[in-house]
């Protein structure tokens, strides 16, 4: 988490709404999301498959499919209006440059006939303008800085000679090699293991202190959130439903999609009896969804769900989330028991655990 | 637990090499382990450790190099009779990580839960075939009007169903489940796993789990082996080994789990395996009993040290 957030906003989304055409079908991806990335922080985007958090993060950089188009809304990074670009010519300035993507498999994002030193050097050749040499020392330097070892060496090595969290390492590489303002990191440690996936998380911490970026965190592991984020976004059918800060959305949660998220962690429930699951399937995204999309799911839906959509309710300066409980005319609903004492469980849990231990113990020892 | 647990799978000291000459590659090698009737029995480790391996080898798709596996008080690795092999095949089933590429794609759901009928005459009459697939749909959630339709037209949870109901039709003894939910999302996961307990629970089914996601396992399972480089460096009863864990690196992975809470994960220290930590060169390491039931990989001096610090704890 960094103390470096300020509230100044870099990237501004507005009423954005983005359609595919399938088949002569049009699916509604992304519908009316507004949201402000501020300088400096992390923010994470949480949500099933098929939520939309990557095709949001996509238009940033314009790197939507085909049959994929914004269809209203705007997006501004820094006074520069990203929805009005129309050429691949003027993306360049930014995609990479400013915005630059790390994606989920660090096997497919990568060159294969290529070797990792050149790829790295390619881009700061391209955006820098630097000379080949010059290049080769600074993509040296960065395969060191991002845990590389004997980086001279595997300079020359080809993807298929590094292992998975190795490759991420060359990614993350590859994306920080122009000083992007903004890195979206798309579920980039999901393909690996845990323990990498730890280191993996641990380096890009402390290359956004070191290099001062902003970052957009895409995940589903509410794990994983939990370490990282310094506020929350939780999508449901092309929408967000509700944002607020890391302690906010975990300890303090009001819409009935993230209660059912963080009902079913599996670190909550209790051996022996039946993990929390969230009944049904998520609305297709080609049918016209009439009131609230998460509606036909909800054990806690009202009437008023079933014909209008929410507005986003306000329930502090930084926590917002839409659903009709917020009205002031709904009925008080708490929610639900398993979650209500979140940190008092996780924590009970963890005293017990060898983890809650060894530290105490480490204290100790410091003392 | 209860005392002399029916044991349904026991491996012993079981290896199985890829290759040949001096391709040759060791995938596993010194698995023991015993599974107990009714339980769920975990592999874990990382991507290349050896767990898939280790559950081919007990369903025969790969031959052993060495060891003995027996399941149900028969030796069943190496060349079995035809019809021996023929009845294993019913009584251990698998249930894939991946179910859009496990299930055919040309078949409808009634073929592919009424494979396995088909195959070993399970039915008395095509009446009879049809109504053990329908009990069987429902039981799994799905609906009689499916059971025409083809794969691609269902969601992955559903088609997991599927899947779980094509291996369970066959009333099996022992069931593979190797990563059977890594596949689908977080609010379908919880819809299959407690499937999968129903019919734990319902036909006292024994479960050989595969997984990576330690916080599932630790939800579903009763015991826990943990594999690192192809060899099984601790088995433990659940709860044993996420608050008693003795292994260096069962304790790395313990450390590398992510907490679901921002106060909580703040904190958390990643602790880091150094495999050259162990002196292996005249003090051969063996799979030893710590505790009752607490199998650790160690040598001589090592066992010294963990019960060293067993005693410091208790004391």
């Amino acid at each position: 988490m960094s103390e470096e957030s300020t509230n100044k906003t870099i990237l501004k989304v507005d009423d954005l709404s983005v359609n595919f055409q399938v088949r002569g079908k049009t699916l509604k991806a992304i519908h009316h999301v507004s949201l402000d990335l501020h300088d400096g922080e992390t923010l994470a985007i949480v949500g099933e498959s098929g939520s939309g958090k990557s095709v949001l993060t996509k238009t940033f950089t314009g790197m939507l499919e085909q049959n994929g188009k914004v269809v209203g809304g705007t997006i501004d990074y820094n006074g520069t209006r990203l929805t009005d670009i129309k050429t691949d010519k003027e993306w360049v300035k930014y995609r990479g440059k400013e915005l630059a993507t790390i994606f989920q498999d660090p096997m497919t994002s990568l060159d294969p006939i290529h070797t990792i030193g050149s790829q790295i050097s390619e881009v700061i050749v391209k955006h820098q303008g630097k000379s080949k040499a010059e290049a080769k020392k600074m993509a040296i330097q960065l395969m060191t800085r991002t845990g590389i070892t004997d980086a001279a060496r595997r300079y020359s090595d080809y993807p298929f000679q590094y292992s998975g969290g190795m490759r991420q390492r060359i990614v993350i590489a590859i994306a920080l090699a122009c000083h992007p303002k903004i890195l979206i990191c798309d579920e980039p440690t999901t393909a690996l293991d845990v323990t990498t996936q730890a280191q993996i998380l641990d380096l890009i911490r402390e290359l956004k202190n070191e290099y001062k970026f902003s970052m957009i965190f895409i995940t589903h592991d509410l794990g994983v959130v939990a370490s990282i984020a310094d506020r929350i976004a939780v999508m449901y059918s092309g929408r967000i439903i509700e944002i607020g800060t890391c302690d906010e959305i975990f300890y303090d949660p009001r819409h009935p999609y993230t209660w059912s998220l963080l009902s079913s962690l599996p670190q909550l429930a209790t051996k022996g009896d039946n993990l929390y699951s969230i009944p049904g399937t998520p609305p297709s995204l080609y049918a016209d969804i009439k009131g609230d999309a998460f509606a036909p799911r909800n054990p806690f839906a009202l009437k008023a769900d079933f014909k209008a959509e929410p507005p986003m309710f306000k329930i502090s300066d930084t926590h917002y989330a839409q659903t009709w409980l917020l009205d002031p005319r709904a009925p008080k609903i708490e929610k639900p028991k398993i979650i209500q004492n979140l940190h008092e469980r996780m924590e009970k849990q963890m005293e017990s655990d060898f983890m809650k231990r060894a530290e105490t113990e480490d204290i100790a020892d410091a003392n | 637990m209860q005392t002399n647990p029916e044991i349904v799978l026991s491996l012993r000291d079981v290896a199985v090499t890829y290759g040949e000459g001096k391709n040759a590659l060791t995938a596993v090698q010194h698995v023991n382990f015993d599974i107990h009737k009714g339980e769920t029995f975990s592999l874990v480790g990382e991507s290349g450790s050896g767990k898939s391996t280790i559950a081919k080898a007990v369903l025969g798709i790969h031959d052993t190099s060495s060891g003995v596996v027996n399941f149900e008080g028969a030796q069943i690795n190496g060349k079995l009779p035809a019809k021996q092999r023929h009845a294993l095949d019913r009584k251990i089933q698998m249930i894939f990580q991946d179910p859009a590429a496990s299930l055919n794609e040309r078949a409808t759901v009634d073929y592919i839960i009424s494979e396995g009928l088909y195959n070993y005459h399970l039915y008395d009459s095509e009446e009879d075939r049809e109504k053990k697939v329908r009990q069987m749909m429902a039981e799994v959630g799905l609906l009689p009007e499916q059971l025409y339709r083809y794969p691609h037209e269902f969601s992955g949870g559903q088609r997991q169903r599927i899947g779980i109901a094509r291996a369970l039709i066959m009333q099996p003894d022992l069931v593979v489940c190797d990563e059977p939910i890594s596949a689908l999302d977080m609010s379908i996961r919880a819809q299959v796993l407690n499937l999968l307990k129903k019919f734990q629970e319902e036909e006292g089914l024994t479960y050989l789990f595969i997984a990576h996601d330690l916080s599932v396992v630790r939800y579903i399972s009763d015991r826990i082996a943990v594999i690192r480089h192809g060899r099984i460096v601790e088995v433990a009863e659940t709860e044993e080994l996420f608050t008693h864990p003795i292994h260096p690196y069962t304790q790395a992975l313990l450390s590398a789990v992510p907490v679901p809470d921002p106060q909580l994960a703040q904190h958390k220290q990643l602790i880091v395996y150094d495999p050259s930590m162990h002196h292996y060169e005249t003090d051969k390491p063996s799979l030893v009993e710590i505790l009752p039931g607490h199998f650790v990989w160690c040598n001589k001096a090592e066992e010294a040290k963990y019960r060293g610090e067993l005693a410091g704890l208790a004391g």
